[in-house]
């Protein structure tokens, strides 16, 4: 019995209780950390375990981790770690604003756990039903996150979130049932029809129109979630109006798990689409709708960065750029491009979150979310603007940081294998940096607007983000190297 | 007796909830249409339980069962009371161009045909020939929620498809596994619990449960 495997599902799921009991009081963000340890300990020894053992099943093969998702599970446990630090001083400045009630403060550290418990469960599911319904979860405890602040606006953001990511949702779940239809004719009828590990071993037998239409289905419901255009309208929305460890963890993991699920589901189909190939056309069926999605994604996200005033907004529209970038990747598919893919998640992650933590702080001390009023930056306080600044360049992908070395790889595979593609990624990538970049400059250099704070601001993960971006981009190490790439063969 | 005519019945119950999906997109009074979705949960019972008898799968008199207690006892029952505590209970929505909505409907619903025939083609069910109009409730209720502007309406519409949805996994493989069943009426539960609340919330804020007031945020 592998005792990791309980231990990371239980440690977000007990910590969601007992904050629910623990309620406003001072102890509950130092409960909240403790529990994303615990988590992240449990994550980490998981993942110790793979790298030793290989992939395990565990309880009658309902859980299934393999190199693909437990990178996943650590980068999620990570996250949530270094986010409940964060929050930590963070909610409590909220608090003494006024922002956020004490029945506000509950729901928060109560809810941050149950979010964290549904991303765990949708990567180590090997249920795709269930993995649907982890999914669905992850929306409903958000959406009362993102509507803390109980204003016009947020509450407007979290109906928008909710009735958008319903609809989106209810098409995967058409297509999870058509993937079981189709998989009840090879592997007849109950629960091990819809677990990824049996899928994976008959996929050649599945009937490919069903799966064909079923990824559409998928793709479209999933999708939504990941942020893809034109499905993405949420999601700007909800980053903006949601306090700032909830925009984090949203674009840094919900975004991510989300694509996981796309990416089990398009192993399959495309499984069941190789008996096709060698009769012509419509083989790489899934990897040409990803790639497309991807790419008007990092086109439309790009052009309308330029437009944004509102910081958390505009890093919103970044995220969908990247996810839709990390989506053409993995629609190229190929080692190279998968592993690509891989590695883009990993540092977008790490650095999307390091920039709304540090934006957090920024837009606390200059009292507004407005980047025209937000200035000066390094004057006030020189740790968060050189966060900001630091998080910006990794972003933008300048060298030395991990996101240029994948997305130099992602590029240099696009115009190897999709010549057609590239010069469109290239000028997207152009116009976000100019539009970015000419936006955060004078947010953090100039003359000081904001304020002191009265609660020392944790700006450890912000700096431990990048710090691991950097390494990243300079050296990865030898086992990291051979990780990804076992995930990428997976993929195919 | 049953078993001779049970396919049929199935085609006609089919046929009801395809009527009641364009009912639903067409009725104006909130209260109506409450009941309206709360027939639609009663036929969607109906038809679970008859392919349950008739095809003898045990699990789908739970799925049946399940569908009685949560979708034509409690959510109706919540939304009746959810009504009455907003004084919304005989409010009458105006809704522009119903002929239209509804033209646009009978589209969605060839369409639907038309897609899920390769589908239903290699169904071994009895009930393949429903998956098109399981299909086509889902994009029915999909335009409804496009159609209404009202928080009540677009939340009911939410349900709706939902119905759909789980009619289709009845039409196409005699239901999903009862764990995954559960684990979706579990979330559509909370769902409309959250919904519930939050419907409560954009009143306090506006004044109004008109989604159309939620138009500030918007690229510029």
């Amino acid at each position: 019995m592998v005792l990791e495997m309980p231990l990371l599902l239980a440690a977000p799921l007990t910590g969601g209780g007992v904050l629910a009991l623990v309620g406003h009081r001072r102890a509950a963000a130092d409960i909240n950390v403790l529990f994303s340890v615990l988590t992240f300990l449990a994550a980490a020894s998981l993942t110790g375990r793979i790298i030793a053992q290989g992939p395990i099943t565990v309880l009658h093969a309902q859980f299934f981790v393999d190199p693909l998702n437990v990178f996943l599970v650590t980068l999620t446990a990570f996250v949530g770690m270094t986010t409940s630090i964060f929050s930590r001083p963070y909610m409590r400045i909220e608090r003494d604003h006024g922002r956020v009630s004490d029945g506000g403060m509950r729901l928060y550290h109560s809810m941050f756990q149950m979010f964290i418990f549904t991303m765990l469960l949708v990567l180590t599911t090997n249920n795709l039903g269930i993995m649907w319904v982890a999914m669905e979860a992850a929306t409903l405890t958000t959406v009362l996150l993102v509507a803390l602040y109980r204003t016009p606006a947020s509450l407007e953001a979290a109906w928008k979130y909710f009735i958008l990511c319903g609809v989106g949702i209810a098409q995967a779940l058409f297509g999870t049932i058509l993937v079981y239809f189709a998989a009840e004719k090879v592997l007849g009828p109950g629960m091990g029809s819809l677990l990824w590990t049996h899928l994976d071993e008959v996929r050649a037998r599945l009937d490919p129109t069903i799966m064909s239409i079923a990824f559409v289905f998928l793709l479209v419901g999933y999708g939504t979630k990941v942020g893809l255009v034109p499905l993405h309208n949420w999601l700007p929305d909800a980053h903006a109006e949601g306090p700032t460890p909830i925009s984090a963890v949203l674009s840094g993991l919900l975004l991510n798990v989300a694509l996981y699920a796309l990416i089990r589901c398009k192993v399959i189909t495309d499984g069941a689409l190789t008996a096709l190939t060698a009769s012509g056309p419509g083989a790489p069926f899934a990897g040409r709708l990803m790639m497309g999605f991807g790419l008007v994604s990092v086109l439309v996200a790009a052009f309308f960065l330029s437009r944004q005033r509102d910081v958390k907004r505009m890093f919103a529209y970044s995220s969908i750029e990247h996810m839709g970038l990390t989506t053409f990747a993995f629609g190229m598919g190929g080692p190279v491009a998968s592993f690509a893919g891989l590695l883009h998640m990993t540092v977008h992650s790490l650095t999307k979150s390091a920039i709304f933590f540090a934006v957090g702080h920024a837009v606390q001390k200059a009292g507004t979310q407005v980047m025209q009023d937000i200035r000066g930056l390094l004057r006030v306080s020189p740790t968060v603007g050189w966060g900001l600044m630091l998080g910006t360049l990794a972003i933008l992908g300048m060298p030395p940081f991990g996101v240029f070395a994948s997305e130099f790889l992602i590029l240099t595979t696009a115009i190897a294998e999709q010549p057609w593609a590239a010069p469109v990624l290239v000028l997207s990538l152009g116009v976000a940096f100019a539009a970015i970049f000419g936006k955060v400059q004078p947010m953090v250099f100039g003359d000081a607007t904001a304020q002191r704070l009265p609660h020392r601001p944790a700006l450890l993960p912000v700096f431990a983000h990048l710090a691991i971006v950097l390494v990243l981009g300079l050296y990865m190490p030898p086992y990291l190297a051979e990780w990804y790439r076992q995930a990428a063969r997976l993929i195919g | 007796m049953l078993e001779h005519y049970g396919p049929q019945l199935i085609n006609l119950l089919a046929a009801v909830l395809l009527l009641l999906a364009f009912a639903m997109l067409s009725q104006r009074r909130i209260l109506s249409l409450i009941n309206l979705f709360a027939a639609q949960g009663f036929v969607l019972f109906l038809s679970t339980a008859l392919v349950a008898y008739l095809t003898d799968q045990h699990h789908l008199y739970w799925s049946a069962l399940l569908t009685l207690a949560l979708k034509v006892v409690l959510l109706p029952w919540i939304l009746h009371r959810l009504i009455r505590r907003l004084n919304v209970k005989w409010d009458v929505e105006t809704l522009i161009n119903i002929p239209t909505t509804m033209l646009v409907g009978i589209v969605l619903v060839i369409l639907a045909f038309n897609l899920s025939l390769p589908i239903s083609r290699l169904a071994g069910t009895m009930t393949r020939s429903t998956l098109g109009i399981a299909l086509a409730c889902v994009l029915l209720s999909f335009l409804m929620m496009i159609t209404r502007s009202k928080a009540v309406p677009q939340v009911i519409g939410f349900l709706s498809m939902e119905n759909a949805l789980f009619f289709a996994a009845t039409g196409a493989v005699y239901g999903m596994p009862m764990v995954i069943e559960l684990g979706v009426a579990l979330d559509v539960l909370v769902a409309s619990l959250i919904l519930g609340i939050f419907i409560f919330e954009i009143r306090e804020r506006f004044d109004t449960l008109d989604t159309r007031h939620l138009e500030k945020l918007k690229e510029l």
